[in-house]
Formats: structure tokens, C-alpha cells, sequence
């Protein structure tokens, strides 16, 4: 009898698909059975859910203190609501900034075109921290902003930049702005001019032509632009860290404090399988319109 | 029409300088003799050298780097694989949750891929004995793992738009299937296996979040160190480190715009 | 001049008459692109209700002449003058001026109503009368029932009526046509140009078509201007610019051609004789030489007008008849195309209809044939 090798075809499936089933999809798993697990001190600190009791029978001992807990403390919850009005708040700032940028990259000149984009995309490859750490310089009560403000005399004194609002939505938006222009300018290049000189032709001014054909064909663009910035801002946990104040709680970074300060790491899990939860359908969204642009 | 164009330029102009004059700063800072920010006390290269002499810094830069380059390749291999399943092979079986997988971790949030592959590496250990212990090892498959999905999209897109009738032509002159994925495939998607893995490369490298999750003591990568140095305050090395890394990734894009260049042009668009 | 009789019923044929006010003047309009000149110098007057076809090659400038008339381009200099109205600087959006592109240019993401209806959006004229207007234009192009349809759920006719639709729906003073049948197969071409045809002589609305397919040109057109060069070759009706070509160009642009080179002698019974420089052979036309005794011409010979036979024994080339051996013979179905191959080594080209069936066909490759023409069939180019 001949031995059938496995085609090339099952071997290219199996390599990915397996690697991210262990490392991407089984964790998730893990994290949700921890959540619903009990505190306890040691290592792992976290007590199992399948355990034997005194009698030898075996049970499942299931812990939704912690999913009750989210639910009930005002401090998570608030902590939720104020990442995703960040994040939004964030997305919005990127598109605002973004979306003039992409459109005039892509009306720009084809040979420029690669130039400018590399332009946007350059900031993206350097350092994400460092990047976070100009931000520090610039907005400093010693920094280059206050001291040119003082410098100016138009003011006397120091005006408290960093660890505000303002730096955490500076921080995000500038870190995250290649990512709004990149799906834009693709949508945007896509689009044939000769729609914008249609419009014109039947009696739309360049305004009424952009609000009509424009902005609706780049639609696609705009959502992955903005779902590429809201949904990794929600979760963000640098920028807060080093830009934010103290009131900037997001839940990121309470994530980080309960698993690495507090070592809850059952309270950890719950609160990721929660923001989880909360992204599930803009993360589904956001493949259904990059399918459809696949397409 | 000029008169819109120069509204545009606009846009363009103040884009720009939200995006390069912190750049900048960084860049004049770490010329600077002081230590403070707020005084230009004339140039000075002292904290380029005191950056070569900082051996925490440049150990965990090797390490980083080391990290990197390995977890490129591998996230290049999954990769290029999980591209070719989803752009060539149709609807297979588990087609909905093999995409769903590749494409989720572009957006996912880093703490929940840290903490989740955190937790599976503890409950490996605990059933299976491995890994032993947390630290390059566990890094590096924390990286493929997020890497494998930016590379898979770019060699999807790559092959989205390939002219499949270059290889059926090899196939009509009579290249077996695998020969022509040696000759054919591989050759005209390498840009785009290049590029999966820089972006691949240098999102390891510039990955905090994971990397502090998954990585165990004794291993600490490049951005934990810097992170741990910024809570305590700006220091000039850190200047001094990000415009040698300005430098070489501005030398290096320019390199690949090209080479780009060049290889468009021999590919012929 | 004698003059071609296949004019439309009905069509008065302004352009002969020296008191008609034209309804779009082109004066001295030049474009350039960098160093390349598109237009160069045109001038060109078309009445009202007239269906004129630009006709040129690829680069000729007619695109580029129809896209200034949409307001797409600016003149370098000239002026555009529609219905008395100089245009030169009103922009696209505000031009009684309709196009249909090429590619369509449908909106991908409205239906056919919202495309058709869009112009009339932009005017802001009352629902009722948009709806009113666009219902009826559906029914003038056949499409009632896919009012909901996207873009790409039509086939590449349907594309082309709302295409159409959409730049009649507004009732422009004159609509631009960008090579409209250009993306459609043959079968559905031909049927679609008298479509057009019957659409335009219903509205009455002056339409300018651009293409590059003389078929189409000469089918459609009340007159037509062969481009070359950014330049006016010839203007006329159909019939004139292909029984009179002015020039080479012309002669070989619009259908074949066989031309020759030659000199003009003076004697002759009526119309011009030429002296063949090329063999020795006469050509006898019957209009008057368009130069003096002794200049050099060229002589066009359309291949349908020639006959085509067995050459006797020693016969040799004379007035309009030339001798030479069948090289090629081409089968189109409803003709054949010889090509005949003279003893100085140039190819002529002669059609014959397919009267009879191929395997009755009296001349075969190789025969010694004599090729012979009337005097009406000589033309001789003045230019």
C-alpha cells in the first residue's frame, strides 16, 4: 500500500493555523477560565477551577465575584466608559487631521505619491516610545512649548501641558495617525477622477462633489482608518502611563496595575475578557468592511 | 484649481510638522552639552558616548535585536502561509475562523495578547513542563504570533493583485507546481515578503506591552529598559538612542524606496 | 463640386447656407500640454440639431477639443462661443453642457435613479419634477424596472442608457460623447447607433461625438471632422469627406485607399489627366485639376470601385488600368480583398463583392490581372 503524503496544500494550512490556534485562540480560553478562577497567594496566583474535594469528588468551582465586581464598582466602570470616549474622541481627531492629508497625497502628483506616504509611515518606524518621550520634551512645564510661551512673555508662569487630557489626546492621535492616512489614501487613490469631472459636468460645485461622491466612496476607507485607531486606543496603556494624569484611568492601564502591582491576575483576566467583549463587534466590523474591500 | 491645490499643500505642510517636529526636538536635544531641556548650553556628542558606554542599553538593544530578527523570519514563514491559504485556496473548511485569527491581532489591544499568551505560557508549564521558564524564548513566540498577522496581509494583498497567468504559463511550459512556486511565486512576491518582514522586525522591536508581559527576569528587552528609565525622567542617552534610530530607519527606507524603485521597475509596475 | 445626396429626411443642411447663425463656434482654439501641442489652431462651426462626429487616431486632439467644449481644459487661446455665449471661463458645473464619458463614469454607489436624478439634485429643482423628469428619461432609454439597480448589477448596455439618461436628463444646449459605444461588443454597437441616432433627431439637442471608429462617425454623423495632429484634416459630410478626401491623410484614414503619385498634363478630354511618376500608366479623372500643368499630386483609388479581371496576353497598363500579379487574397464573407502586386513592386489593394461562391471565384493567386477604374473613381488631392 503507498503511503499518501499530506499535500503541500494541508501543510501550508496546518503551519498558521495551528500556530495560532496554541498561541492565539487557546490563551483567550485560558484567560476567560481564569477570570471566572479565585484569587489566591502563590504562584501561578490563581486557584484552579477543576478541583478535587476532601471526598474525592470533582468539582467545578466557579468565582464571578470578579465579572461581579466590573460590573458593580463605579471605578472599572468608569474606567471602560472613559477608554472608549478616549479612543473615539482619538479616532475622530485622527480622521479630522487625516483624512485632508491622505486627500491631497493622493491628488498629488503620482511620482510624489510614494514620497509622501513614506513621509507619513517614517514617524511609524521609529521607536513607539521614544516618539512617546518627544512628546515629554515638548510638553514639560520645563519644556520646549512652556518655554517658549515664557519666552514670548505670554505667560508668567509654567501652564501644566503634560499629564493632562491635552497630552493624552496629542500623544494618541500622533502615534496612531499612519494609521488613519494609510486606509484613506488607499481608498482615495482608488478613486476615479473622472466621477469628481462627472459631477462637475452635471452641475456640482467641487464642495457639493465631494460631499456626494467623495466622502461616500471613501466610506470603507474612513472605517478601517477609524477602527484601526479606536479599537488598539481603547485597550492603550503606554501613552496613558507617560502622558496622561492621574486621571487618566484607562482601563489598560488598570489592567496593568491589577496584574502587576496588585498580582490579581484573576481580576486582570476579567477585566480583559470584558474589554474583549467590548470590542468584539467593532473588531467584526472592521473585518467585514476589510473583506468587502478585499473584494 | 491652484488656488485648491494650495489649500491642500496646507494640509499637507501642518500634517507634516505634527509629525516631525517632535521628531526634531529629539534630534537637537541629543546634541545638546546639558542635561537639562530647557537650556541650550552648546553642542556636544557626550551623550552619544555616554549611550556606547550605557551596557544596560546597548545589552538590551542586542537582545532586542536578536529577538527581532528571529521572530521576523518565523512570523514571515507563518506568514507568507497564512497569506497564500487565504488568497489562493478558496473557501476551505474553517476559512471564517483561520481569517477571523490572522486578522485579529492587528487590532487587538496589546494588553489582552500579553496577558492572554501570559497565562498560556503558565498553564504550559504546568501541564507540560515548558516552557520553563519565561524569557527570550516566550517573547519571541509572543512576536510571531502578533507579526504573522501584518505579514500575512501584506503577502495576501501582494497576491491578490498577481497575474495568475504567469503561472499557468510556467505550468503550459511545464514547471511542476512546486517548481513554479520556487521560480515564479516566490520571486515576484518577495517585495512583499521583505517588507512583511521589516514591519515584522520592527514591530518586535518596538513592542512593549507584550514583551513585558511574556519576558521573565533576566530578560529584558530594549523598550522595557527604556520604559522603566522614562518613569524616572527624560535623560539625554535616550536622545541620543532615538536619533540613532531616526537615522538608520530614514538610511534604510530610502534604501528600499530604491530598491523599490528599481525592482517595480524590473517587474514592471 | 458635385455633391453627396445621402442626407438625413428632413435635415436642412444649415451648414450650406451662408445666413445660418451657427450654434457653437470654435475660433482659434489652441491647447498645448507641455511641449506637445493637442490642438492646434481650430476653428470649427456646428449648427443646431446637428449630430458631428470628431474623428481622429489616438493623440489626434479631439478628446482633448471635446473636454475644453466641457469646460475640463482651458484653451491656451481661442475663445468657444455656445448659442452666443463665450464659455471660456465658466466652469464645468455651470455649463449647459452635458458629456457622456467613456468609461460611463457611473457613481458606484447610487442607484440608476440616483445617477440619472443627480444633475437635477445639483439644480435643486422641486421632487416631483425630478421624479417626473426621470421616470420619463427611463422610458426614453428603455429602463423602466431598474430604477433600483447599482452600476455594476447592468450589463454594459444598460451602463451605456443610464449613461446616456443621465446626461440628457438635464436638457443640455449640446452633449458632449466620449467615444459612447466604445465599450460595447459589435452586434450591440450597431443596434445602439441608430438608437442614438433616433434619440437625438427626437430631443433635438445638438450632440459633439468624439471617436476614433469611422464606421461609427460616418453611420451617425450629419457632418464630421477628420483630426490629425491637433489639426482640422477635412470637414463635411460623411459623403463628401469620403468621395472628395482633401488630403492623403484623409483619403487613407477614412476607409482605403490606393494612392499614387503623379504629375498633371494639361491635355486630356475634361477633368484632369495625370502622369503616373511611379510606372508608366495615365490617370484620368473628371473633375478639373485643383492645380497647374506639371505640378506634383497624389491620386487616391478607393479599392471598391475598381474592377478586377484576367489580363489578356500582353496587355500593359494604360489610362486607369494597371497590370500586376494576385499575391494575396483576403475573404472577408460579403467581399474579397485582392492584393495585387504591380511590376515595380508596389501593392495595390481591390475589393470585390461576393457574388458568387468562393470555389467559383474566377482569379486565384498568381494570375496576371489588370485592374481598371472609371474616371469618377480617380480623385486627385490637392493637398
Amino acid at each position: 500500500m503507498r503511503l499518501r503524503l499530506p499535500s503541500g496544500r494541508t501543510l501550508v494550512l496546518a503551519l498558521p493555523f495551528l500556530w495560532l490556534g496554541l498561541f492565539f485562540l487557546a490563551p483567550f480560553l485560558i484567560v476567560a477560565k481564569i477570570a471566572l478562577s479565585e484569587g489566591a497567594l502563590g504562584i501561578p496566583p490563581y486557584a484552579p477551577l477543576l478541583r478535587w474535594t476532601d471526598e474525592g469528588v470533582l468539582t467545578i468551582v466557579l468565582n464571578l465575584g470578579n465579572l461581579a465586581t466590573l460590573v458593580s464598582d463605579s471605578f472599572y466602570i468608569e474606567a471602560y466608559l472613559r477608554s472608549l470616549r478616549v479612543a473615539a474622541i482619538s479616532g475622530v481627531l485622527c480622521l479630522l487631521i487625516g483624512y485632508p492629508m491622505a486627500y491631497a497625497i493622493a491628488r498629488a502628483p503620482e511620482h510624489r505619491r510614494n514620497l509622501l506616504l513614506m513621509l507619513v509611515v517614517l514617524p511609524f518606524w521609529t521607536s513607539f516610545l521614544l516618539r512617546v518621550m518627544a512628546w515629554i520634551g515638548l510638553l514639560a512645564d520645563n519644556g520646549v512649548v512652556n518655554n517658549l510661551l515664557l519666552g514670548l512673555g505670554l505667560v508668567s508662569q509654567p501652564v501644566a501641558l503634560l499629564y493632562t487630557d491635552f497630552a493624552l489626546y496629542a500623544g494618541i492621535v500622533y502615534c496612531y495617525l499612519p494609521f488613519m492616512v494609510l486606509p484613506l489614501y488607499a481608498t482615495l487613490s482608488k478613486l476615479d477622477p473622472v466621477l469628481l469631472e462627472a459631477a462637475a459636468d452635471l452641475g456640482a460645485r467641487p464642495w457639493r462633489a465631494f460631499l456626494t461622491v467623495t466622502l461616500p466612496l471613501s466610506l470603507p476607507g474612513i472605517i478601517a482608518g477609524f477602527m484601526l485607531v479606536f479599537i488598539p486606543a481603547v485597550g492603550e496603556f503606554v501613552i496613558p502611563e507617560l502622558l496622561g494624569g492621574p486621571g487618566a484611568q484607562l482601563i489598560g492601564r488598570v489592567l496593568w496595575t491589577e496584574f502587576f502591582q496588585n498580582r490579581d491576575w484573576p481580576m486582570a483576566s476579567a477585566l480583559a475578557v470584558v474589554l474583549l467583549l467590548l470590542l468584539v463587534l467593532p473588531i467584526a466590523w472592521f473585518q467585514h468592511v476589510q473583506g468587502k474591500g478585499a473584494r | 484649481m491652484s488656488r485648491r491645490l494650495g489649500r491642500l499643500g496646507l494640509f499637507l505642510g501642518v500634517g507634516y510638522a505634527f509629525l516631525y517636529i517632535p521628531i526634531a526636538l529629539l534630534v537637537v536635544l541629543s546634541f545638546n552639552d546639558s542635561r537639562l531641556i530647557t537650556v541650550w548650553s552648546g553642542f556636544s556628542f557626550r551623550w552619544y558616548v555616554a549611550l556606547w558606554n550605557n551596557e544596560r542599553l546597548i545589552d538590551a538593544a542586542l537582545l532586542s535585536l536578536r529577538i527581532a530578527a528571529v521572530a521576523a523570519t518565523g512570523a514571515t514563514v507563518i506568514g507568507m502561509a497564512a497569506g497564500f491559504a487565504l488568497a489562493r485556496f478558496g473557501a476551505f473548511r474553517g476559512r471564517g475562523l483561520f481569517g477571523a485569527m490572522v486578522a485579529a491581532p492587528l487590532v487587538m489591544p496589546e494588553v489582552i495578547t500579553g496577558l492572554s499568551l501570559l497565562l498560556l505560557f503558565v498553564a504550559l508549564a504546568e501541564s507540560v513542563g515548558w516552557p520553563a521558564e519565561r524569557g527570550v524564548t516566550t517573547v519571541t513566540i509572543a512576536h510571531i504570533t502578533f507579526a504573522t498577522a501584518y505579514v500575512a496581509v501584506v503577502v495576501q494583498s501582494r497576491l491578490a493583485d498577481f497575474d495568475r497567468s504567469l503561472e499557468e504559463a510556467a505550468l503550459d511550459l511545464g514547471a511542476r507546481p512546486w517548481k513554479v512556486f520556487l521560480l515564479i511565486t516566490l520571486p515576484l512576491i518577495a517585495p512583499a515578503l521583505a517588507s512583511g518582514w521589516l514591519l515584522a522586525f520592527t514591530l518586535s522591536l518596538d513592542d512593549l506591552v507584550i514583551a513585558s508581559f511574556t519576558s521573565g527576569p533576566g530578560a529584558s528587552t530594549l523598550p522595557m529598559v527604556i520604559f522603566s528609565a522614562l518613569r524616572l525622567g527624560l535623560t539625554p542617552e535616550l536622545f541620543a538612542l532615538a536619533t540613532v534610530i531616526i537615522v538608520v530607519v530614514s538610511l534604510g527606507l530610502l534604501v528600499a524606496l530604491k530598491l523599490g524603485r528599481v525592482a517595480s521597475a524590473r517587474v514592471g509596475g | 463640386m458635385q455633391q453627396a445626396n445621402i442626407a438625413r429626411p428632413g435635415s436642412a443642411e444649415p451648414w450650406r447656407d451662408p445666413e445660418a447663425e451657427p450654434y457653437v463656434r470654435i475660433l482659434n482654439v489652441t491647447k498645448r500640454f507641455g511641449a506637445t501641442v493637442a490642438v492646434d489652431d481650430v476653428s470649427l462651426d456646428i449648427y443646431r440639431g446637428e449630430l458631428f462626429a470628431l474623428l481622429g487616431g489616438s493623440g489626434s486632439g479631439k478628446t482633448t477639443l471635446l473636454r475644453m467644449l466641457a469646460g475640463f481644459e482651458r484653451p491656451d487661446s481661442g475663445r468657444i462661443l455656445l448659442d452666443g455665449q463665450d464659455v471660456a471661463d465658466v466652469p464645468p458645473y455651470e455649463r449647459p453642457v452635458n458629456m457622456m464619458f467613456q468609461s460611463y463614469a457611473l457613481f458606484p454607489h447610487m442607484t440608476v435613479e440616483q445617477n440619472i436624478a443627480f444633475g437635477l439634485k445639483m439644480d435643486g429643482l422641486p421632487r416631483a419634477e425630478i421624479r417626473d423628469r426621470v421616470a420619463a428619461m427611463l422610458d426614453l432609454v428603455q429602463l423602466k424596472g431598474f430604477e433600483k439597480r447599482r452600476p455594476h448589477e447592468l450589463s454594459g448596455g444598460q451602463r451605456q442608457r443610464v449613461a446616456l439618461a443621465r446626461s440628457l436628463v438635464k436638457q443640455p444646449k449640446l452633449l458632449l460623447l466620449d467615444e459612447p459605444l466604445g465599450a460595447l461588443d459589435k452586434n450591440l454597437r450597431e443596434q445602439t447607433q441608430f438608437e442614438l441616432v433616433s434619440i437625438q433627431e427626437k430631443l433635438g439637442i445638438t450632440f459633439i461625438m468624439v471617436t476614433h471608429d469611422q464606421e461609427e462617425a460616418m453611420t451617425m454623423a450629419t457632418r464630421l471632422a477628420v483630426m490629425n495632429h491637433g489639426y482640422l484634416a477635412q470637414v463635411g459630410t460623411p459623403a463628401e469627406v469620403y468621395e472628395y478626401p482633401q488630403s492623403r491623410f484623409v483619403a487613407e484614414f477614412l476607409g482605403t485607399a490606393n494612392v499614387f503619385e503623379g504629375l498633371i498634363r494639361a491635355e486630356g478630354p475634361t477633368g484632369a489627366l495625370i502622369e503616373s511618376t511611379e510606372f508608366d500608366a495615365f490617370f484620368q479623372s473628371d473633375t478639373d485639376p485643383p492645380k497647374p500643368e506639371g505640378a506634383r499630386v497624389f491620386v487616391a483609388v478607393r479599392p471598391e470601385k475598381m474592377r478586377i479581371r484576367r489580363a489578356e496576353a500582353g496587355e500593359m497598363a494604360g489610362t486607369n488600368r494597371l497590370i500586376g500579379t494576385v499575391r494575396d487574397i483576403a475573404y472577408y464573407g460579403d467581399f474579397f480583398m485582392f492584393v495585387v502586386e504591380l511590376p515595380e513592386g508596389k501593392s495595390i489593394r481591390v475589393s470585390r463583392p461576393n457574388l458568387a461562391r468562393l470555389t467559383e471565384l474566377p482569379i486565384t493567386w498568381d494570375d496576371r490581372v489588370a485592374v481598371e477604374w472609371e474616371p469618377f473613381a480617380t480623385v486627385v488631392l490637392p493637398e
